[in-house]
């Protein structure tokens, strides 16, 4: 039987800087989850999840509210316009494009 | 082989599972030798109905769990199947098909998907048609192909499972050449854990020393010449390692599983360990048999353990390896698994492997028994 079961953590606040925010003119991605991905809260442990085929990753922090804003619809420079409204004191102009990169980078945002 | 009132007090409630395996049904139209099925098939007229099957969905969202592996024998057999995954996906709990292929059609599979199947893993005996054919006794390597063609076209992502075996772990590269054909986002090399039919066939499965070693080599090189392409994971030989594994992440720890009737067991293969004593959807509510039932807490925490296990470092990794294997090996389901060079029953395990050994030399491996078809 395979072990399904690794699980992972997010932290959307401890990247790693491997790709620079990208420039949100030239580049209107409007990123969403890919088809094998579940974005849902958890009740019974009260955190977010992004469950796939093998793994289940646990969203810690501001990251699910991050990945709940990826609907396909809104631009990159969209969301973080909303969570500067949202957190007027976080560095949400610098983090979120960088996390949102390594979320695509692993295949889990299209 | 109950635990004492007093004990079972003292233990903390256990955190809730994450992961179901549900066994839809053990009908099937393969044979595989190697099938980890038991060897005693579940009637197909005892099976849970899709309402049984959705209530205990929702069971088991409520107690945590956030994902389902829908399998058996062949769950494309449920005509039923994807009122099966639209429950699951109604409760919120993220489906993946495990599949033979065969049975797997286009609109079949847009049935499935507008069901919400998110994902779909794909058996393969050999990456040679006939060689699948005599380890499946049924020929399906057509239906796989396109089964997975037809996956890779509804976007869905596509795991190739090959339990590995004397008879196909000469083949790994043409395997890993496969999954990259067919479009396989991951590839899951796993070698054969001996239950049900599989410990029935283990002198003709089992393969000696310098063939896994020969085939880790070669995993070892894909895993450098993809550099992430394609995931390969490589599921241990634990008889040939002398390793025990940290068999489902501990007993009763992290998932469970329902049976074609109901009857919900730590792992698929601990029917044979707990016979009468498995609890089942029809009598218990699922967030009892969970927390409180005798055959989920006997092997909880450490408690259980042999002396050798509890003066092992290695006991908070392994949780003292596979109880199905201790019992099937020893008779003594709390015996160190005898699969760990430290055990003082590896000396079996060890006889076994040296026979693979001796077969080798003496050419022909002893003829399978196949599966039989479930009544
Ligand atoms: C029992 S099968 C049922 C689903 C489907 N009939 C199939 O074969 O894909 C579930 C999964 O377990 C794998 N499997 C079967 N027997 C095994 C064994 N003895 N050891 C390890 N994996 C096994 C299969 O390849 C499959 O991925
Ligand atoms: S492993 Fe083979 S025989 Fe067993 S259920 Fe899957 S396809 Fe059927
Ligand atoms: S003795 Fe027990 S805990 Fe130690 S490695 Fe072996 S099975 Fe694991």
């Amino acid at each position: 039987m395979s072990a399904q079961d690794a699980v992972r953590d997010a932290e959307p606040y401890a990247v790693p800087d491997r790709h620079a925010a990208r420039d949100a003119v030239r580049d209107p991605w409007r990123p969403a989850l890919t088809r094998s991905v579940l974005l849902r809260h958890d009740r019974v442990r009260g955190v977010d999840l992004l469950v796939l085929p093998e793994r289940v990753v646990v969203l810690r922090g501001a990251a699910g509210s991050i990945v709940a804003r990826c609907d396909g619809e809104r631009e990159v420079a969209g969301i973080v316009a909303e969570l500067a409204r949202l957190h007027p004191d976080a560095p949400v102009a610098e983090e979120v494009p960088v996390f949102l990169e390594r979320l695509r980078a692993e295949g889990w945002l299209r | 082989m109950n635990t004492p009132a007093t004990l079972r007090a003292a233990t903390p409630a256990p955190d809730p599972p994450w992961a179901l395996l549900a066994e839809l049904t053990h009908g099937c139209p393969l044979r595989c030798a190697y099938c980890s099925n038991p060897m005693e098939l579940t009637d197909r007229r005892a099976e849970l109905s899709a309402d049984q099957w959705a209530d205990v969905l929702r069971q088991a969202a409520d107690l945590g769990v956030v994902q389902t592996h829908l399998s058996g024998g062949e769950p494309l057999l449920r005509r039923d199947l994807a009122e099966i995954v639209a429950a699951a996906d109604s409760a919120g709990i993220h489906t993946q098909l495990v599949t033979s292929g065969v049975g797997l059609h286009r609109e079949r599979l847009a049935r499935l998907v507008d069901a919400g199947l998110r994902s779909v893993q794909l058996s393969v005996q050999h990456p040679d048609p006939r060689a699948a054919e005599r380890i499946a006794g049924a020929r399906a390597f057509t239906a796989k192909e396109r089964a997975a063609s037809l996956v890779r076209s509804a976007g869905l992502p596509l795991g190739l499972n090959a339990v590995l075996h004397r008879a196909n772990l000469d083949a790994l590269d043409d395997f890993v050449e496969l999954g990259l054909s067919w479009g396989a986002d991951r590839v899951e090399l796993a070698n054969t854990q001996f239950y049900g039919w599989a410990l029935r066939n283990r002198e003709a499965l089992l393969p000696d020393r310098a063939q896994v070693a020969r085939a880790r080599a070669r995993v070892e090189r894909w895993r450098e010449r993809l550099a992430g392409r394609m995931e390969l994971v490589w599921v241990a030989p634990d008889y040939v390692d002398g390793v025990a594994k940290p068999c489902m992440g501990g007993w009763g720890a992290v998932s469970l599983t329902v049976a074609p009737d109901g009857t919900v067991l730590p792992c698929p293969a601990a029917a044979a360990l707990l016979g009468r004593d498995a609890p089942n959807v029809r009598d218990h509510r699922l967030d009892w048999i969970w927390r409180h039932s005798d055959a989920f807490t006997r092997y909880r925490g450490e408690a259980w353990m042999s002396d050798t296990c509890r003066g092992c470092e290695l006991r908070t990794a392994d949780f003292g390896g596979c109880r199905c294997q201790a019992y099937a090996l020893t008779g003594d389901a709390a015996r160190t698994d005898p699969a760990c060079h430290r055990s003082p029953d590896h000396g079996l395990v060890r006889a076994l492997v040296d026979g693979a050994a001796a077969r080798t030399k003496e050419g022909e491996p002893p003829a399978y028994a196949y599966r039989t078809h479930a009544p």
